[in-house]
């Protein structure tokens, strides 16, 4: 990483609490020091549940340092909506991709890879390296 | 030919559907999904209507590009963005500089949105989706517009019977089949309001 920016993290859900709070948990779990721009954006502009583009691309700005934005993102249209946004090409900043990962899991190990200056490929990999922690 | 005006009437004989058809389409969303098909719809559509009105786009391409954003943007469910990306495609395939485009031209553009669709939604016909009445409808197109209706009509009866594959309600299994699907549905409508703009 060149330019000493940290990558951001946009945490998309149908819910905001549960957005706000996994974006919580992880920047918490991120330890002390400077964590890595971290943003959520769950439910709709109105307060309710499901997903809002102007949200998501609000989020997305809001990280944006130059050094690329990893979105996870939590069930089907939260899903979607990244995907036709980021085919829409100039909505989300540049840099911005869909990291294909679990939403908690991931974005723990994505804020915490982020936040120890790894550059995007780095932290895309630790996020969908949190498919392999098994639970049994 | 088919010019801007045809397709901004398209959009407000979609959006009157799905206003006339809401309390269905939710009903039919409310055992196999999360009751919120047609106000989600609705509130989309009302969106396109009101951007097609303030910004005027003077071409097919650009009438469909911008109905597609307005439902990426403003309806909250996977139909926005699944509806968004077959309007914004076919109006991308149609290109935004031609005044005028003939209905093969349209059919071809239909058939890439619809093709986009599929893609971005990881499904195929006989998944209980919307592309049960989108598929025939475009392989109808050629025949009539009319012809394309009945066809996504027929479609969208059709999945009743089918186990959903994808979307929310595959999460129910078994327990989906004997619901006809909310977005073939919603599907159809939008197919037969293409049948009503012609229409005229």
């Amino acid at each position: 990483m060149s330019d000493g920016q940290r990558v951001g993290i946009v945490l998309v859900s149908h819910s905001a609490a549960v957005a706000s709070s996994v974006a919580e948990l992880a920047v918490g779990l991120a330890g002390g020091g400077a964590t890595a721009p971290v943003a959520p954006a769950g439910g709709t502009a109105d307060g309710g549940l499901g997903t809002s583009a102007e949200l998501l691309a609000a989020a997305a700005a809001a990280v944006d340092r130059g050094a690329g934005v990893a979105v996870l993102a939590d069930l089907g249209s939260a899903v979607l909506t990244v995907k036709a946004l980021l085919a829409e090409g100039d909505e989300l900043p540049p840099g911005t991709r869909l990291v294909d990962a679990p939403f908690v899991e991931g974005a723990v190990a994505a804020v915490v890879t982020a936040s120890a200056g790894a550059d995007l490929d780095a932290v895309e990999a630790a996020a969908r390296e949190a498919y392999t922690y098994r639970k049994e | 030919m088919l010019d801007a005006d045809f397709f901004r009437r398209w959009m407000t004989a979609a959006a009157a559907a799905v206003d006339r058809e809401a309390e269905r389409l939710t009903a039919l969303d409310s055992p196999i999904g999360d009751a919120d098909h047609g106000s989600n719809l609705q509130r989309g559509f009302a969106a396109v209507v009101a951007a097609l009105e303030k910004e005027a786009p003077a071409t097919p391409g650009a009438v469909l590009q911008l109905a597609g954003r307005q439902l990426i943007s403003t309806v909250g469910g996977a139909s926005g963005p699944l509806y968004g990306t077959l309007l914004r495609r076919t109006g991308k395939t149609l290109g935004t500089d031609a005044a005028e485009v003939g209905e093969e031209r349209l059919r071809e553009a239909l058939r890439a949105g619809v093709a986009a669709v599929a893609t971005l939604g990881g499904a195929a016909p006989g998944d209980k989706t919307m592309l049960d009445a989108l598929v025939p409808a475009v392989d109808a197109l050629g025949e009539s517009f009319a012809a394309a209706a009945d066809a996504a009509e027929r479609g969208a009866e059709a999945t009743t019977p089918l186990r959903a594959r994808k979307g929310r309600a595959s999460y129910l299994g078994e327990r989906s089949v004997g619901h006809r699907d909310p977005g073939a549905t919603s599907a159809a409508l939008l197919v037969a309001a293409l049948a009503e703009a012609a229409d005229v």
